[in-house]
């Protein structure tokens, strides 16, 4: 267990949402002190210095989000937290609203000091109804100190947060479906022109984050971002909170530093894959991600590494599968998945989710025909090529990256 | 402006262009299923795909903006390929009966499908679930074809204001409908048909009649009487392959008889004869303190629509029937009389540029005698299918006139298919008699047009007549709450419940999206009647000879207490 870390999730389990003064014993809302004293660009400097990335799956630079939300001239603008945490195997943002609640409101705070905005929202989905409740519970107690509110802490900054909740729909994590929600439409993406950083929230400039996002700066801005940088291994700058499930010992939420091997997650830190052996394969990131095989288990967990590969950190999540799995069986589940969770507007993803997890449940069957998986390869490239949003582009990417690494499997399936 | 290139095509546009009009100003054209300009910019059916360089993947033009520099390709391998999957899987799904779909004439997904050559669908998986509903008098709605394109939607929002159509469900399982799956009758649905002008494929459309009219021709017991709006001339030729705007008066009224009806008469006639009553209403109104402003009756759709939404203004409506009610009232009495034929036996079929007129046709208050006033109602689309059926050639008919006694018109009759035109009408001749001349001024132009909302004051015989003209029920509503709130004070106001008025009504032949993306439907085919009003000697409802003999030999004079019995109508408050 020592491959762990403890900055994100420092304060996890010491304290529970009353005892806001624990936290600020434990050293909480320094990091809102510091940027207060030292001004929006001191944070943006920090944030870029600690090459913080953004924590919801895309991995953007955070200085240049930022950047550019502080720069909007407009006289309001909103900072939001999304956390609409609806990727299957991931449930960091869980934890970290749930066991660190005031670290969560210290960074969104910080979020709009920084960018100028004087109202700030927590999307929650639907789903964690108690942790919205224990949410407005620290909103109201950290307002109490003035922590928000007006003048917060002798100055002339303003800020409030309110808690809103989803009506459950994976694709409202995507962040126009998010606003549509959030405006009482029915929760489906929009064309992404003008986008929410221009036009979002009630038509204003808007910047939203992952929950995870405004824990690391809180933890910046605490701590300085060399101590943040410095949690990371072999060069790399960083920890990152990680969900792990699936076929593992001992599942559950991690901070794991930037640079550990896939193996050591695994073994290390999850102690293993139940069955004895190595595991098969995993899927990191999200539904949306690729399958990283066995042969591939000793990258090092990092934005560049994965990437060269075509993996993705995405989320965090991590879901193992040991050698009982068959890759086709698994392939269902992912597209059953998205099936379930297309919101219907555009074509290809509507109809597109709907065919590919018939033709793979074929293939679960042993009955596909080659026209079958040829027609597969071709919905996915219309998908992946002409969907309106993120999940229709990516709902292939796990099972196309199937057939690169375990195609002689999978054909086994094919009817001859 | 903005430089650009198309196909290896040099193009500058405006700013405010989408790659989409860019490339159809360049000479290429891009299939669309779902745009609208300004109504439904979704983005949703990626039909209308382009590769840009630069670009990861490919875009939508229809909602992608134009940039300087931009390299646009509209007929590469690549957006060939994925157009014509997504297209072959908007088919996997569709209910694919197109040998017996109303739509398949004119279907844009048919013929999208046919343009990119798909010949065959390998694969047939499963089919959401379907739900049909033609309980209404007015309107079909077929999940079964719908592609979710969302123009209904869009339509029944932006441009009506109403919103009874959503969309349900997710992913796979969406469909567009009433919330609940409610039946359209349930619903506070005005049956306006605009969504049914816009549906680009077979999932919403009109309940038929035309079987019903058929057999009535059929019955040798039957006498059957067929009027005609003002609008159907203005659009019927189009379904004949002629241009948006051409009239086609004489061949429609040959054609009707050709058909086998006893009767060709003009609704015309009964617009004429709702200016008598509707036009003395208003001077009664306006001299005895009565409830003003007064509003116009016609539109079936903009009745239903205030019977829904605004209550308080019931008092206001006109109490005239439409004026096809008036005539199928008179017809099953002053004309039966004069023929000496039973009313029982009497058919009455009214051919609509409207499918609420279906359902106004159907109000149990429409009746005299328990004989209803009209028994069908069919749209100019129906009434041109019928002309096909019979196997007419309507191109080389001779042009013809309509029968006596009820079917001379005026000049304002005629342009009662166009928004104003009612309001105008009723000018011409409230203006006459209130001065007791024969005025040279005829034309009113301040209430033509296709603003939204259109005003003037009228100064005549020492009075100034404040009136206002609107169509479309969303314009209708907020002029409505203008005149509740006192900010607005008019003695009259005519609404018609489709934009444009009758002409652009949901039973006009439906025009594909490209070229209603660039012909105002509106403008031309309210043209045609403006001509026909001009070419009329008589321009003036109160001139027609026909009427004033009905006056002079039945009903004694306007608002007469058997006008009343016959003409007049009263409403109803409906609950959402």
């Amino acid at each position: 267990m020592n491959k762990t870390r403890r900055l994100i999730s420092e304060y996890f389990d010491k304290y529970t949402v009353t005892e806001i003064d624990k936290y600020i014993d434990l050293g909480g809302f320094s990091g809102l002190k510091k940027a207060l004293k030292e001004g929006p660009d001191f944070v943006i400097d920090s944030i870029q210095k600690a090459e913080l990335r953004g924590r919801g799956g895309a991995a953007f630079p955070c200085f240049k989000k930022w950047t550019s939300a502080k720069n909007r001239p407009e006289p309001v603008k909103y900072v939001l937290v999304n956390a609409d945490e609806g990727e299957p195997g991931t449930f960091k943002d869980r934890d970290l609203l749930a066991k660190d609640p005031y670290r969560i409101i210290e960074g969104l705070i910080i979020a709009g000091y920084t960018t100028g905005a004087k109202e700030g929202y927590i999307y929650i989905r639907e789903e964690y109804d108690d942790i919205r409740r224990q949410m407005n519970e620290a909103i109201a107690l950290a307002k109490s100190r003035n922590f928000l509110g007006n003048n917060i802490l002798g100055t002339d900054f303003s800020f409030s947060i309110k808690a809103y909740t989803g009506a459950g729909a994976y694709v409202c994590g995507e962040n126009t479906a998010l606003i549509e929600s959030m405006h009482g439409n029915v929760g489906r993406p929009r064309v992404k022109t003008p986008r929410v950083g221009e036009r979002g929230l009630f038509d204003k400039p808007t910047m939203v984050n992952n929950v995870e996002t405004y824990a690391c700066v809180a933890a910046i801005m605490n701590h300085g971002w060399e101590a943040y940088a410095n949690q990371g291994l072999n060069g790399h700058k960083g920890t990152k909170m990680i969900s792990l499930c699936g076929n593992i010992m001992r599942p559950g939420v991690y901070e794991v530093p930037f640079g550990i091997t896939v193996k050591e997650i695994i073994e290390e830190i999850g102690g293993g894959t139940r069955d004895l052996s190595l595991g098969k394969f995993i899927q990191s990131g999200g539904a949306s991600c690729a399958l990283i095989p066995y042969t591939h288990f000793d990258t090092p967990y990092t934005y560049d590494d994965f990437k060269k590969k075509g993996f993705d950190i995405g989320s965090g999540s991590i879901v193992v599968a040991n050698g009982n799995v068959r890759v086709v069986d698994y392939l269902s589940s992912v597209s059953g998945f998205f099936e379930h969770e297309s919101c219907g507007k555009c074509t290809p993803c509507r109809e597109g989710t709907k065919r590919m997890h018939e033709i793979i449940d074929d293939l679960c069957l042993n009955r596909a025909s080659d026209q079958q998986v040829n027609r597969l390869f071709e919905i996915a490239d219309s998908m992946m090529d002409s969907s309106l949003c993120g999940l229709g582009q990516t709902a292939p990417t796990a099972t196309l990256s199937a057939f690169k690494h375990f195609k002689e499997e999978i054909m086994e399936s094919v009817t001859k | 402006m903005v430089k650009l290139t198309i196909n290896n095509t040099p193009v500058e546009v405006p700013k405010s262009y989408s790659v989409l009009e860019a490339c159809r100003e360049a000479g290429f054209d891009v299939p669309t299923l779902c745009f609208m300009k300004e109504i439904n910019e979704v983005g949703a059916c990626r039909v209308c795909l382009v590769e840009i360089e630069g670009e990861k993947r490919l875009e939508a033009s229809c909602v992608t903006p134009v940039k300087d520099g931009m390299v646009v390709k509209t007929n590469t391998k690549r957006v060939r390929d994925r157009v014509r999957t997504n297209v072959e899987l908007l088919l996997e799904n569709h209910n694919r009966e197109c040998t017996t779909c109303p739509r398949s004439r004119n279907c844009e997904l048919l013929n999208l499908a046919e343009t990119l050559g798909i010949e065959e669908l390998q694969f047939q998986g499963a089919k959401r679930e379907r739900y049909y509903d033609d309980f209404s008098h007015s309107i079909v709605r077929d999940s079964s074809k719908c592609i979710l394109c969302g123009k209904c939607v869009s339509t029944c929002k932006k441009v009506q204001g109403i919103g009874i159509l959503g969309f349900q469900n997710r992913g796979y399982n969406s469909n567009v409908g009433p919330a609940f799956q409610a039946k359209m009758s349930d619903t506070d649905c005005v049956f306006c048909g605009q969504c049914v002008n816009v549906c680009p494929v077979g999932a919403l459309t009109e309940k038929q009649d035309m079987h019903r009219v058929w057999d009535a021709i059929e019955d040798p017991e039957k006498y059957v009487v067929v009027q005609t709006a003002p609008a159907v001339r203005a659009a019927l030729g189009e379904e004949f392959g002629n241009e948006i705007g051409t009239r086609t008066t004489g061949k429609m009224a040959a054609a009707l008889r050709r058909l086998g009806f006893n009767n060709v008469f003009d609704t015309n006639f009964a617009a004429d004869l709702t200016i008598m009553e509707e036009g003395h209403e208003l001077l009664h109104r306006i001299q005895n303190n009565g409830v003003l402003p007064m509003i116009t009756s016609c539109s079936p759709g903009w009745i239903r629509y205030c019977e829904f939404n605004h209550h308080d203004f019931l008092p206001n409506l006109s109490s005239c029937k439409s004026p096809h009610q008036m005539f199928g009232a008179l017809v099953k009495t002053y004309y039966a009389d004069k023929i000496k034929v039973d009313p029982k036996k009497m058919f009455v079929v009214s051919v609509m540029p409207c499918i609420s007129k279906k359902t106004e046709a159907a109000r149990p208050e429409m009746e005299q005698e328990h004989l209803r006033d009209v028994d069908a109602v069919i749209t100019t689309r129906e009434l041109a299918k019928m002309i096909k059926q019979a196997g007419i050639n309507f191109n080389h008919l001779p042009d013809e006139s309509f029968d006596k006694i009820m079917g001379e018109y005026t000049g304002a009759g005629v342009i009662f298919g166009a928004t104003g035109g009612v309001m105008e009408a009723a000018i011409r001749t409230v203006a006459d008699v209130l001065t007791g001349e024969d005025l040279e001024t005829i034309e009113y132009h301040a209430v033509r047009g296709t603003d939204d909302i259109k005003e003037a004051t009228i100064h005549v015989a020492g009075l100034d007549i404040n009136v206002a003209v609107v169509h479309g029920t969303k314009p209708a509503g907020q002029l409505l709450e203008l005149v509740r709130k006192g900010e607005k004070n008019y003695h009259f106001i005519e609404v018609m419940g489709c934009p444009g008025g009758c002409v652009n009504g949901g039973g006009q032949p439906q025009v594909p999206q490209k070229i209603r993306d660039t012909v105002d439907l509106k403008v031309e085919r309210a043209k045609a009647l403006y001509e026909e009003d001009q070419l009329m000697t008589l321009r003036k409802s109160h001139k027609n000879e026909e009427v004033k003999k009905l006056y002079d030999e039945f009903l004694g004079k306007p608002n007469s207490h058997k006008a009343h019995h016959l003409l007049h109508t009263h409403y109803t408050k409906r609950f959402k």
